[in-house]
This record gives C-alpha cells, sequence and structure tokens, in this order.
C-alpha cells in the first residue's frame, strides 16, 4: 500500500511539521520503506491476545489529591521564549 | 597521580576510601583528559566548577569516614537527563538553550551518593538513532579504529557519546538511556560494558521522554563490577514516576560470587540469522563454551517471535515518541520560529517543529501520527501492541522453564564507519538493534559485555537477558563472562 504524497503532507500536518513540497517526494519514499518493513506484522497470529498496555504487571499507585507544589511562576516561565508580565507570549489565536 | 582516569570505579572506590588519591585530584585529571579529546566529540557541555564543587564536597565526607561506593567518582552524564542549571538538549536544536530549573531523579540519586558531574555526552538526537549521526553537535567518534586505518567509526548510539567517554577514560562510568539498544549497541562497539536494567528500576523523571513504555535508564562503565555499583546509586522507587517500582534494590554487586554452577543459559535458536557475520556466530559459541566450562547448563531455547520484534518497535516507538514530542512547540521551552507577517499559531507550531527538529526525528514523528492516526490504528499501533504481548511471552516461557539468563551476540556487527549509512534507507540502520530490541519491548534486564575482537581489531559485545527484577543474578554471569573471556583490551590513543 505505497504511500503518495497527499498522505505524506497530511501526516506531516498532523505532526504539525512544515515540509517543502520538494521533500515530499523523498519522505514518501522513506515511508514506504519503514511501511513496508512494519507490514511483517500482518504475518502474526494475534488472534485472541490482548493489546499489551504495561511491561510489568503491575497496579498504577495511587496517591491523595493534593496540592503539594506550585507558585513557582517565575521558574517555569524562566525558559520561555518569550514571555512578558508573568504569561506565555504567542501569536494571536483568537480573531 | 598520573592516569588516575583509567581506574575502574571500585579501584577509585578503595583508592579514595584509603585516602590514596582525592576526589579532587581524581577530577582534575578527568578534567584534562577530556580537554585533550576535543575529537571525540564526546563531552558537548562541560560542568568544571560544578565538578570539582562536588569533588570537594566527596573529600569531605571521605574524611568524615562516611563515603557511598559513588563518593568522588567522576561521572559524564548522556544529555537527555535535565541536570539543574545545566544544558540539556538531547542532543536537539529544538532544546536550545533550554536550563531545567529540576535534577532528574537518576543523576540526583548519584550526586547524593557523593558522584562528580564533569558534563554532558554526546548522543543521537532525542535517542533516536544507532550511530550517534543525528545529534545537533555532530557524532561522536568511536576511540577505536580499524589496524592500520584512520576512518573515522561510529561509538554507536543513541549513547554514543557515553560509550566513546568511557572507553577513551574520560570519566570512570557514565549515563546512558536504552529504548531500543541505546545502552548496549554502544558498549559492544567501543569494548566497555552497559547495563539498562528491568523497566521500572531507574525512575524516568527527568530524563527527557522518548517512548515512555521502553526507555530505561542504565550505566555504561568498564568493568561489569562497576556497572553493578553505579547501578545500584542509581535505582530506587520514585514517586514522581508512576512505573517506576516500589521494589527494595539489593546490593548488586554482593550477587558477583562468580558461581553460576547449575544454572540454566540459554541459547534462542532464532538469533541465529543469515548473513550474520562468521566471527560473531564464533564469539557466541565461544561464549556459551564459556559459560558451560563455569559449570552453567547452556540450553537451546525457542523465542519464536523475535523475528517480528524490530517492526513493531518501529510501530510503538514512533507512535510513543510523536505523543511525547507534542510537547516541543515553541512555547514554554526551546527554539521558536521567526514568524513572517499575518503568520499565526499554527505557522509557529509548525516551523517551529521543522526547524527544530533532525531528519530522522521528523521521520519517526511522522511515522508515529500515521500508525497512530484514524484508520490505521488497528491495523498497526494495536496489532503491534499484541504481537509485543507475545514477544514477552517467549520470554516467560523460557524463564518458566528454569532459564536464568539468555546469552546472544550484542550487535549484527562491529562499529562501522560514520557516514557509511548516509545513502541507507532507514530500515538498514534500524537492524542494528536486532538484537537488543525484544529486551525493551519485554522490560527485561540484559548487559553486553566486551567478548573479544574481530579481523580488524575492533571490539565486538555478548548480550546476557535477565529475569526481571533479577539483575543481581544477570550481572554474576556477566560477571563469569567477562573473567573468562579476559577481555582487557584498550583503544590506542590517536586523538
Amino acid at each position: 500500500m505505497p504511500i503518495n504524497q497527499d498522505t505524506v503532507r497530511r501526516v506531516a500536518h498532523l505532526a504539525r511539521i512544515r515540509v517543502d513540497e520538494d521533500a515530499l517526494p523523498a519522505l514518501a519514499g522513506d515511508f514506504n520503506a519503514i511501511l513496508g518493513f512494519i507490514d511483517e506484522l500482518k504475518e502474526v497470529d494475534i488472534e485472541g491476545v490482548e493489546p499489551m498496555v504495561s511491561v510489568t504487571p503491575m497496579r498504577l499507585k495511587r496517591r491523595a489529591d493534593q496540592v503539594t507544589d506550585g507558585d513557582r511562576r517565575e521558574q517555569v516561565l524562566a525558559n520561555a521564549p518569550d514571555a512578558r508580565e508573568g504569561f506565555f507570549v504567542v501569536p494571536k489565536v483568537v480573531e | 597521580m598520573a592516569e588516575a582516569n583509567r581506574l575502574t570505579i571500585a579501584d577509585a572506590r578503595d583508592r579514595l576510601r584509603a585516602r590514596d588519591i582525592s576526589a579532587v585530584e581524581l577530577t582534575e585529571t578527568c578534567l584534562n583528559a577530556i580537554g585533550d579529546a576535543g575529537a571525540l566529540g564526546a563531552f558537548v557541555h562541560q560542568t568544571p566548577e560544578i565538578a570539582l564543587e562536588q569533588a570537594k564536597a566527596a573529600d569531605a565526607r571521605l574524611a568524615g569516614g562516611d563515603a557511598p561506593a559513588m563518593c568522588g567518582i567522576p561521572l559524564g552524564v548522556k544529555d537527555l537527563f535535565c541536570t539543574r542549571g545545566v544544558p540539556s538538549q538531547a542532543a536537539s536544536r529544538i532544546l536550545e538553550g533550554f536550563r531545567p530549573d529540576y535534577e532528574s531523579t537518576v543523576t540526583r540519586n548519584l550526586w547524593d551518593a557523593g558522584a562528580v558531574m564533569l558534563g554532558k555526552l554526546n548522543m543521537d538526537e532525542f535517542a533516536m538513532g544507532s550511530s550517534n549521526e543525528t545529534s545537533c553537535y555532530g557524532p561522536a567518534v568511536n576511540p577505536w579504529r580499524r589496524a592500520g586505518d584512520e576512518t573515522g567509526l561510529t561509538p554507536g548510539g543513541s549513547s554514543g557519546g557515553s560509550a566513546a567517554a568511557v572507553a577513551a577514560d574520560l570519566c570512570l562510568g557514565a549515563t546512558g538511556t536504552d529504548t531500543g539498544g541505546s545502552i548496549r549497541q554502544p558498549a559492544a562497539f567501543t569494548g566497555i560494558t552497559g547495563i539498562k536494567p528491568t523497566y521500572g528500576r531507574c525512575s524516568r523523571w527527568g530524563i527527557v521522554a522518548f517512548a515512555s513504555s521502553l526507555d530505561q535508564a542504565g550505566a555504561l562503565t568498564k568493568s561489569v563490577r562497576d556497572a553493578a555499583i553505579m547501578l545500584e546509586a542509581m535505582c530506587g522507587h520514585d514517586p514522581k514516576d508512576s512505573t517506576s517500582a516500589d521494589l527494595p534494590v539489593p546490593c548488586f554487586e554482593a550477587a558477583l560470587d562468580g558461581d553460576i554452577r547449575g544454572r540454566k543459559i540459554g541459547i534462542p535458536r532464532q538469533y541465529r540469522m543469515d548473513g550474520m557475520p562468521e566471527e560473531i556466530e564464533r564469539l557466541w559459541a565461544t561464549g556459551a563454551e564459556m559459560m558451560r566450562d563455569a559449570g552453567a547448563k547452556v540450553v537451546d531455547i525457542s523465542l519464536p517471535h523475535t523475528g517480528y520484534a524490530l517492526p513493531a518497535y518501529y510501530v510503538i516507538a514512533p507512535a510513543e515518541a510523536s505523543a511525547n514530542l507534542a510537547r516541543y512547540d515553541g512555547v514554554r521551552y526551546g527554539h521558536r520560529a521567526a514568524l513572517a507577517e499575518g503568520e499565526g499559531i499554527g505557522d509557529l507550531y509548525e516551523k517551529t517543529r521543522a526547524e527544530g527538529f533532525g531528519p530522522e526525528v521528523r521521520r519517526r514523528v511522522m511515522i508515529g501520527a500515521y500508525v497512530l492516526s484514524a484508520g490505521f490504528y488497528d491495523a498497526y499501533y494495536n496489532r503491534a501492541r499484541k504481537v509485543r504481548a507475545l514477544i514477552a511471552r517467549d520470554f516467560e516461557a523460557a524463564f518458566a522453564d528454569g532459564v536464568e539468563a539468555i546469552l546472544t551476540p550484542t550487535t549484527p556487527s562491529a562499529a562501522f564507519g560514520l557516514g557509511e549509512m548516509q545513502n541507507a534507507d532507514p530500515v538498514r540502520m534500524y537492524l542494528n538493534d536486532v538484537f537488543t530490541v525484544t529486551v525493551n519491548l519485554a522490560g527485561l534486564p540484559a548487559v553486553s559485555v566486551p567478548a573479544g575482537l574481530d579481523g580488524a581489531g575492533l571490539p565486538l559485545g555478548l548480550q546476557l537477558i535477565g529475569r526481571p527484577w533479577n539483575e543481581g543474578a544477570l550481572l554474576n554471569a556477566a560477571h563469569v563472562l567477562e573473567k573468562a573471556t579476559g577481555f582487557v583490551s584498550k583503544p590506542a590513543r590517536w586523538w
């Protein structure tokens, strides 16, 4: 099931990665090689097998629903590419 | 003391405790070695001030007679670990300038035990790669070269900087992470020991996530004993990682009694692949013979789904990566693309990620988005998770038959040349992980031990895979193998 350039364009958008039009053919080639390899999975009889969700059969820990951390605005913003007056700054989102 | 950087952790520990050498002296020797080894591209951020401060504190602790095994031991840290106030960018452009305000649990455990941080180590971008060539810093270089040949070789990946640094004696040990073989393959390529513990032994908190159900931290060291000492200091339950195991961590070093008489060692027949170099086949047979000579019962076992491990991995790992890497959006940290007039938030995301991620990361994130997308989720992602369950069952069946450890080659070849795979299709590079990736899918502990040299004089490794939570017995078997192979070769210095 070969992947065409339209599919690559759509997947790139899903992944929020800009891909130039002239890069699409090479990417489609890579994807087809990888998916061809992945297609070997179709040979496996998986009838009645539950998908694995956790490698170790452990119940996830539970904890009390309490606030134990916070009030760290400066630390949270310290690595922001653009922060002003205690907020992250982004381009206009709502018209 | 000259050449103290060449010591093992165990020897350094004894000499530090005997006050035969100080932690500051040992640290300075390593810093000098790092300064002379720029050609290896191993250290990408050096932290000499932190190192010397920690070394002084370690000396005070040693003088007080209260020093854990790792006290005063200089280490390198893979760039994937967040270290407070120090660049931690997963070898990616997208995390350029990022300085976390917190410390990963694993490195915190090491510093609490008195270890010394020399700096951050090169790696494949976001740990995606098997040759360290996807790094934004440029590749790390293997200290080993083929006899009579100056071609630059890969130290493997993704923990390539860690492996190169330990093999070249720039540090006594290094942290690594292993999602599909990223500790064991570089260890094999550089003639050192590398251990990945059971999934859940080490906290993943503060380690930049690649594929959360597969990622596990571990140690790259100069000996099996060192691996036991360092790993023990890294492990332990952490409430900040919900998958971290609430189990006591035994003393791994105490398990190294060298006695494997009567223990069952499995040789999986499916690992004997077509086209496997004869040297590797021979090394494997010799390893099995050595285990037999040590009194182990070497048995043929079957892991029937082995051949499907790599395809399953290349669905599951990219799927998890595409979710984990969604956080890099140019808003909260790291790189942000410049926008043209009229461009909005969607352009910000798409341009930032196109500029910030390298080609291999972009490829994997997109493959992940594809296998998770509507219409393909069952055909790819769910199918891969079912195959993963079958792979884990294969191991469970072997262990239920009394097998204590499984012996395999670590890699299908010795280290290859930098750039050699450049024009190959991506799947060829993925084949590097063929013997290691099953272990991550099943969450098992495994260790690579240097076992010999190939015809060109390059190191080759053997892998031992253990039962879950049984790192002690695994390391003991590795210790026996290490003694039997008597591997002591070091790369001839050219850098």
